[in-house]
């Protein structure tokens, strides 16, 4: 029996994957922005978007049963956005754990753009000065469909819990090898094809970037521009698209836990056209690091289909995958994204999707 | 002391929550009032560079605050605070 950890436009369900029920519902009503297990500790988080409110941070400590609220990180005073443009928090686009030496450790990846760190179990985080201080900022990072840039991605090394990759949307990759003391982007080889120079240092639009467990040096991300791999850390990116699609455009992607060279997406029609490939929804898996791709449709829905999946709308979980949609929709696979099985149609929107 | 009438959406997140007379001299005195009564209320209310937030608004009687950024209208003893969320949604 699987549960699924959905962060929705109208709160956090936690889902019963084999009788297709929620279990249970929290911050019902409210927008969940993010949720997910840390794995060291077994606590839920969830970042709550009140809009009205602003954003709030919750925890668990027991799968909800019970609830606490922590204080929000908050930029602090004489953060800027850009000059004269003071800093707050508008969106919690992720929050992952350190590493398993740093059971205190926590970060929160925000919107404008703000690396946030707690080292006493998110109780208190702090602005990591040094990423939000990096030179490229202020004139290089930017905020694309949003108002202002977000770190959606962060990836600790589970090697080396001082290096570091984070994805900034729109910024671009950075990397730490000292704790978060000093960042330099790694952005050789993606394609900014909306910059004047594609190629440009920064200002690269990783949608999201997920990590190899089984090699951290293996990363892949699904860009504005396309699918890009690295297998040497990020020191380069190799485009692995399809120029004929449908691998190209979408926001989501994940990566075997076992098998670097495994992953999938669900693709988009582009950037311009921001829907289902021919009204229908696919999901695409390479087996070969992205030489080639397969197409999978068994189960999902082929006509009048209008549904995206949002960065971190897809999971996986050995040979089971799940994903929630834009419109609501959700589905579970369990022979590796080869058939789907629709778990419900009428969910609010899908914002974030993990296995418990 | 102002007294402070609140939407009941708020009461939502803090179910203690209940019609309030506070010290104050500004808004921004108030909120700061009403956060160590109700910890936590402030950021609900005001971002935090203190800040009304964008779809919260307060009145002064029937009166919107005019200095949004630092809350700065003056209320007195007498003074009627109401503090709104917008109604928007969906």
């Amino acid at each position: 029996m699987s549960t699924l950890i959905l962060g929705t436009h109208k709160g956090l369900l936690l889902f019963d994957t084999d009788n297709c029920e929620i279990k249970r519902e929290f911050h019902a009503g409210v927008p969940v922005s993010y949720a997910a297990i840390d794995p060291r500790t077994g606590v839920l988080w969830a970042g709550v978007d009140h809009g009205h409110w602003g954003q709030k941070l919750h925890f668990s400590s027991d799968m909800g049963a019970t609830w606490e609220e922590l204080s929000t990180p908050a930029y602090p005073e004489g953060a800027e956005i850009t000059d004269g443009k003071a800093a707050t928090l508008s969106y919690l686009w992720i929050i992952t754990p350190g590493g398993i030496d740093q059971p205190e450790r926590v970060y929160i990846g925000t919107e404008p753009g703000g690396l946030f760190q707690s080292d006493d179990g998110g109780n208190s985080f702090q602005l990591v000065e040094s990423l939000w201080n990096h030179p490229s900022r202020k004139e290089h990072w930017f905020g694309g469909g949003r108002d202002h840039p977000g770190l959606c991605s962060i990836m600790v090394d589970p090697r080396d819990s001082n290096h570091i990759f984070i994805g900034i949307s729109v910024g671009g990759v950075f990397e730490t090898t000292d704790g978060g003391k000093s960042w330099e982007p790694r952005n050789k080889g993606l394609l900014a094809c909306y910059l004047p120079d594609p190629n440009a240092e920064v200002g690269h639009d990783p949608h999201f970037v997920v990590a190899s467990k089984s090699n951290p040096d293996v990363m892949w991300q699904q860009n504005h521009c396309g699918v890009f791999r690295t297998t040497d850390g990020a020191q380069t990116w190799e485009n692995v698209s399809q120029p004929g699609g449908p691998v190209n455009f979408g926001f989501a992607i994940a990566v075997d836990e076992k098998d670097s060279d495994v992953a999938w997406v669900v693709p988009a029609v582009s950037d311009e056209k921001r829907i289902a490939i021919d009204r229908a929804l696919v999901v695409c898996r390479t087996d070969d690091g992205g030489k080639t791709w397969k197409e999978f449709r068994t189960g999902l829905p082929q006509n009048n289909c209008y549904d995206l999946v949002f960065r971190h709308a897809l999971a996986v979980q050995g040979d089971k995958l799940a994903f929630g949609t834009t419109n609501g929709n959700v589905y579970i696979s369990e022979d590796r994204g080869e058939s789907w099985r629709c778990l419900g149609t009428a969910f609010a929107p899908v914002y974030s999707v993990q296995f418990a | 002391m102002p007294h402070v009438k609140f939407t009941k959406n708020l009461q939502r997140f803090f179910p203690t929550l209940r019609d309030s007379v506070v010290d104050g001299c500004t808004v921004a005195e108030v909120v700061a009032s009403l956060d160590k009564r109700y910890p936590g209320l402030a950021g609900y209310i005001v971002d935090e560079r203190g800040a009304l937030r964008q779809h919260v608004n307060i009145f002064i009687g029937d009166e919107m605050v005019l200095d949004r950024q630092t809350l700065n209208d003056a209320v007195n003893e007498n003074s009627k605070v109401y503090v709104f969320q917008a109604l928007s949604g969906g």
